[in-house]
């Protein structure tokens, strides 16, 4: 039996939709008229599954879990209803031609592909070069006089997972890339991913040799030693296995392995003990599982929590990360970083040591580099991994969603270090999912080549650009970035939270009903734009020819607090956090006259996040507990003594399709 | 006795004279200080008068007996985020003072000997370490030279720190020269508040039976009773609560007339003893109205044992028109044994990320928070949305019935939201409802003394209301700095406020007479700087707290006060603080 949430506070009827892309619920506006028509939109892409569970005497209870952690729940009134639902749902494929719904089976279908945000060809050539991974090399100053850029991968002949431009150490020929990209998984040599200018240190990545029980290859050797070379500051280079050992040993037996310090002068190897993509699933799923559970109490969540093991895995990641740093920055040693193929956990340790490295990469525009550079060009298995095509269950896991979450559990720790909010990443994790932009479809560069995404499909980066200020960290201060340019964050275990707006973004009940943040960024766009208003009176003044006197000015617009006091209501919670973000001052007034009008059922509706459970005869009992407005309910008793007072309605949906 | 005080006193003050005269400058310094500042705060020290000499005099005299060495030279201090320091450790009457050498800008690091849990001493070779766990679960250590002078201070703190005397305490001794013990004292009073509660007045009265604390020792003088009863009958009603707590009214919900009360357990004992008069006071609550909740915030279990001990509960046929809800809400020992798991598991600094977890869950801290947002969640869904009243009371009636009746008034209440309001429910519910601060705060998490009644319940009070603010953050008046702030003050203070166990006890030692009060100096302009929340925006709406595991949190900013990311996230808020209040400048001009 499945447990789960309902998305919304309170049980609503409504009418359920399926289009071409959307499932859209639209709430029907008959008990309460103030709120009429909330509607529920849910991309086809972020389905994850449907369950039908078994019949009630209401209706039949229909599950849908969607990749971005939202789990809604139908009650559809009649039993036939119900199954043309589910059919069509599974079906959708044969029944509409060329959209599918579900599973979708190639990347044509895929809804980047349909999706049009009315720009013309120009803006979209502008929006994918927006980020040009060429120029971020030269940022960090390669090529250099130790390092270059090859052309050996130009057709992606010696790795297909691997982007075209590649940059090696000068030292390293192309016989001995050839050799040793032989010598390696897939053919994943080491190349650079990271310069730290400063110390002239290197971090580099590959996959794991294919070194069995005693096999050998010099050229694989020779690259090394050419890695160890470019860097004067160290006599040796670490190379980090991000596996566990006994994972990395038991690769040995498939001809696999990892590198032996006999055979590579002047390396240093470790191990850090990163678990795989299977573990990494399973334990996501006991996560949901225990988060997902109905009427959970804090002990059940705690233990969940910890059996789960998802806090121990992102700290492990962190912590592999932080060996990075403080190898690069602080001994100024080159790192050769892999795994078992080099796209997963090579990626995760990567990436997340460069953003620790470097404060560009805690910017907005650095992190959308640091995700197309470490993540997206080097041949993450975005559709595996995220399931994009109808594939391989065991390919899928939650690789990319853990990057991000290291990234939050950093922006909790350091407050004044990052330009992005939460939302910024919650977005992006939309997005990886949605499969409405170009960037993250395939698995590597070449099929996206060869899908022609940037003639026919649109960047996401361009798009959160466009709304960047949605995006802004009011707290962040250049200054501190400035002051601390490498973050030494702490790993001691009570640093890790749990990162409730990811895995309960559409539990609205669960959020904090105001947010500084959001007022925040609200008080600063009002206080900009009394600023250029200011700006502009003083100007029109002086072209009046008059000099401006503090007593003749005219005031300034006031403040919007005190407007918003003035409707004197708490915001609704918001439907989805990146939803609710303060878009602009006009936004706010709206939000202002919804609150306003809604004032009577906000009391009513809104704030019953202390949900009553009625319990009436006990054959409809577990039905109610499991399909009622909420768990956690202050009072059973009291709502058994007072039946009247509890309205309770069922989503009772009907298919119009 | 008298002579013998005459010559100690002469016996130190010739001492006094004989210290060089650096040491002696030094130690007027030193009291300088501690005069000036509050506790742990570094100031500059400042000129002494002469009535701080003598109240340094009349201070040491009292207590110098406890005290074999007041002066230990190049000891080192090491205190969390901050560099070791060596200089000059200086024990006196209630404190402890380090000055460090540093020359140019010499810097005081000044501690009140109250706030000192639990020393341990560790001797290697001729000099020892002393570690001091704070009640406000800081941790320092102090190397000093010399193992007799290090003996001999471990001893003095351990004596000093737990003084049983009220009238030896620091708040007695105290005086800021920008306070006077003329200055009002409290903010609030039964009869101010009723005054102001114009609707109250044609069912409610305020009755003073209790002017000589005879009825009750743990009231106030005067308490809101329901204007039908009268005193004898109050007499006969109190007689029949555990501890003479009679039903009292403490919150009047205006949107619809409806009242909390609270009480103590009625004492129907195992034959099932009943009392007319109290029926007829809490019938006399509900009058016209059809029922009323009574929220016991023991488990029934609890209730019937307490039966067997005298205590007991209201039986359906005694009080037919009360419906009696059960919500466990731990306090007492298990209260106490649960902050001091939490303490522990937050102090070790394995990396071990699943030992943490469990630690956590098996401290039950955050349960108890849990329950006693979703018991204080569900009284005010009674009052705000059922509309009815509600008596609450678990046994005593001084711990958890507070924390639940607190909790529920800032929920529904704006009023009681603002930085006033706030501090002035604490002091009707707390301090005047008699919650016996000086048992429940004697001790902290460190302490390996027996536990006698200690319980952090104010703790989790201000737990509680962290949570609140964590999902409300425009919604009250105050900051977190502020709860931080009455977290310390309650296990030791400067000010008397959080002295002795009840009014009666406040009465007897003159507190309100002889000490400062912490509320008043909380809302002197300076200070309201420092605690007034800069997003503050009120509403009118009650805040109703979601009580999902997923939305409580840990309170870092006290469990982890001394960590660096704490220190991030200050600096965070400080941020807050500054862009509001820039924006504000900008909107007026």
């Amino acid at each position: 039996v499945e447990h789960n949430l309902l998305p919304i506070n309170k049980s609503t009827p409504g009418t359920l939709y399926l289009t071409a892309t959307h499932l859209i619920f639209v709430e029907s506006s008959s008990n309460n008229s103030t709120s009429a028509g909330q509607e529920i939109w849910i991309l086809h892409h972020h389905i994850a599954s449907v369950e039908k569970l078994s019949l009630t005497t209401t209706g039949c209870p229909l599950v849908i879990q969607c990749r971005n952690f939202r789990v809604v729940h139908f009650v559809i009134q009649r039993e036939r209803d119900c199954h043309d639902v589910y059919s069509s749902l599974l079906r959708l494929p044969y029944l509409f031609f060329f959209f599918s719904l579900l599973f979708t089976v190639s990347y044509e279908e895929l809804y980047a592909f349909s999706y049009n945000p009315k720009q013309n060809d120009q803006q979209r050539e502008e929006g994918w070069q927006l980020i040009d991974l060429g120029a971020e090399f030269e940022r960090m100053g390669v090529p250099c006089d130790q390092w270059q850029l090859t052309d050996v991968n130009r057709d992606y002949k010696v790795c297909e997972t691997y982007p075209r431009d590649l940059y090696v150490p000068i030292t390293a020929s192309k016989p001995i890339i050839v050799g040793s990209s032989k010598f390696r998984s897939k053919g994943r040599f080491p190349v650079l991913t990271y310069f730290y200018q400063e110390k002239k240190a290197a971090v580099c990545r590959c996959s794991q040799p294919l070194s069995g029980f005693s096999a050998r290859c010099l050229e694989d050797e020779s690259m090394l030693q050419a890695i160890s070379k470019a860097n004067h500051n160290s006599r040796f280079v670490y190379v980090m296995d991000t596996r566990p050992k006994l994972n990395a040993l038991a690769n040995r037996a498939a001809g696999k392995g990892y590198e032996n310090e006999d055979n590579y002068s002047n390396i240093r190897f470790q191990f850090v003990g990163i678990e795989n993509i299977h573990v990494m699933r399973t334990s996501l799923q006991k996560l949901l599982e225990v988060t997902g559970t109905r009427s959970l109490s804090m002990s059940d969540y705690l233990v969940g929590l910890e059996s789960s093991g998802w806090l121990r895995h992102i700290k492990a990641i962190v912590d592999a990360a932080i060996f990075l740093t403080k190898a690069v920055t602080g001994e100024g040693a080159s790192v050769l970083v892999h795994c078992s193929d080099g796209w997963d956990r090579t990626a995760q340790v990567c990436s997340l040591g460069s953003l620790l490295m470097d404060p560009y990469y805690r910017t907005i525009k650095g992190f959308m580099v640091l995700i197309e550079k470490d993540w997206i060009s080097f041949g993450h298995k975005f559709a595996d991994r995220c399931d994009q095509l109808d594939g391989d269950p065991k390919e899928v896991s939650p690789i990319f969603t853990q990057f991000l979450e290291c990234v939050w559990q950093l922006t909790e720790q350091f407050p004044q270090s990052f330009e992005f909010s939460e939302w910024f990443l919650l977005q992006i994790h939309e997005h990886v999912h949605s499969c409405q932009y170009g960037n993250f479809l395939g698995n590597n560069q070449r099929q996206r080549e060869e899908l022609q995404l940037r003639d026919r499909t649109h960047s996401l980066w361009a798009f959160l650009m466009s709304e960047k200020q949605n995006y802004l960290n009011p707290f962040y201060s250049p200054a501190f970035s400035e002051l601390h340019p490498v973050l030494e964050p702490s790993t001691l275990p009570y640093h890790f939270k749990f990162w409730r707006n990811m895995y309960h973004q559409f539990d609205r009940s669960m959020h904090p009903r105001q947010s500084i943040l959001k007022t925040i960024l609200t008080l600063r766009e009002n206080s900009r734009n009394g600023e250029s208003m200011l700006q502009a009176l003083e100007n029109r003044l002086q072209q009046l020819g008059v000099t401006p006197v503090a007593t003749s000015e005219p005031p300034a617009p006031p403040p919007t607090r005190d407007q918003r006091s003035n409707a004197n209501t708490l915001p609704p919670r918001p439907d989805s956090l990146i939803l609710g973000a303060p878009i602009n001052h006009k936004e706010v007034q709206r939000q202002v006259e919804e609150d306003g009008q809604e004032e009577v059922g906000e009391e009513a509706i809104e704030g019953t996040d202390t949900e009553r459970t009625v319990e009436g005869s006990s054959a409809t009992e577990s039905r109610k507990q499991r399909y009622g407005e909420l768990e956690g309910t202050y009072n059973s008793e009291l709502a058994k003594e007072e039946p009247a007072v509890v309205s309770l309605e069922f989503g009772v949906a009907r298919m119009t399709c | 006795m008298a002579v013998h005080v005459q010559n100690k006193r002469k016996l130190f003050l010739d001492s006094y004279h004989q210290t060089n005269r650096a040491q002696r400058s030094r130690e007027r310094e030193a009291v300088a200080f501690i005069f000036s500042g509050e506790g742990g705060e570094v100031i500059c020290s400042r000129r002494l008068d002469h009535r701080t000499i003598q109240i340094f005099d009349r201070q040491l005299m009292e207590l110098s007996e406890h005290i074999k060495t007041a002066n230990v030279e190049d000891a080192v201090l090491r205190q969390p985020l901050h560099p070791a320091a060596r200089g000059t450790l200086c024990v006196t009457g209630h404190h402890l003072l380090f000055s460090d050498r540093e020359e140019s800008s010499p810097q005081h690091f000044l501690l009140l000997l109250r706030n000192i849990d639990a020393i341990e001493k560790r001797m290697s070779g001729s000099s020892g370490t002393i570690t001091i766990k704070c009640k406000d679960l800081c941790v320092l250590q102090l190397d000093i030279p010399g193992m007799e002078q290090c003996l001999n201070i471990a001893r003095s703190i351990e004596t000093l720190s737990c003084l049983e005397n009220v009238s030896e305490m620091y708040p007695f001794f105290y005086r800021p020269s920008d306070q006077s013990l003329k200055d009002q004292w409290g903010l609030s009073s039964t009869e101010k508040h009723y005054s102001q509660m114009t609707d109250l007045h044609d069912r409610w009265r305020v009755s003073s039976v209790n002017r000589d604390y005879s009825v009750c020792p743990t009231y106030p003088q005067a308490v809101i009773v329901p204007k039908d009863i009268n005193d004898e009958m109050l007499v006969k009603a109190a007689k029949f609560r555990h501890g003479g707590r009679f039903p009292v009214l403490c919150y009047y919900h205006r949107k619809n007339g409806m009242v909390i009360m609270r009480s103590s357990q009625p004492l129907t004992g195992a034959n099932r003893k009943r009392c007319r008069e109290d029926e007829l006071l809490l019938q006399a609550v509900i009058d016209g109205s059809d029922k009323g909740y009574i929220i016991d915030t023991r488990s029934s279990q609890q209730a019937q044992q307490a039966r067997m001990t005298g205590g007991g509960f209201e039986s359906k046929s005694c009080y037919s028109c009360w419906k009696r809800l059960h919500r466990q809400v731990e306090r007492g020992k298990a209260l106490q044994e649960s902050l001091i798991k939490l303490v522990e598991a937050c102090g070790n600094d394995s990396h071990n990320m699943d030992r943490w977890l469990s630690k956590l869950e098996n401290s039950k801290w955050l349960s108890h928070v849990q329950t006693a947002l979703s018991t204080a969640g569900l009284l005010a869904e009674c009052v705000e949305r059922d509309g009815h009243s509600v008596l609450v009371h678990c046994s005593e009636g001084t711990d958890s019935t507070l924390l639940i009746s607190t909790v529920a008034q800032l929920i529904m209440d704006p009023c009681c939201r603002t930085l006033e309001g706030f501090l002035a429910l604490l002091e009707r519910e707390w301090v005047q409802a008699g919650h016996p601060f000086q048992k429940r705060c004697a001790h902290s998490a460190y302490s390996h003394a027996r536990l006698q009644q200690e319980s952090p319940v104010f703790l989790l009070l201000l737990d509680c209301v962290w949570q609140l603010l964590h999902q409300f953050p425009l919604a009250l008046g105050f900051s977190e700095a502020l709860l931080l702030r009455l977290a310390t003050e309650a296990y030791a203070s400067s000010y008397g406020t959080f002295l002795c166990n009840s009014d009666k006890e406040r009465c007897v030692s003159r507190v309100k007479e002889k000490t400062l009060c912490l509320f008043q100096a909380l809302l002197r302009p300076k200070e309201r700087r420092c605690y007034a929340n800069p997003l503050y925006e009120r509403t009118e709406l009650a805040i109703w707290p979601s009580v999902h595991p997923q939305s409580l949190q840990l309170w870092r900013g006290y469990f982890l006060r001394w960590t660096q990311q704490a220190r991030h996230l200050e600096e965070a808020q400080e941020e807050i603080r500054n862009m509001v209040i820039l924006w504000e400048k900008m909107a007026l001009t």
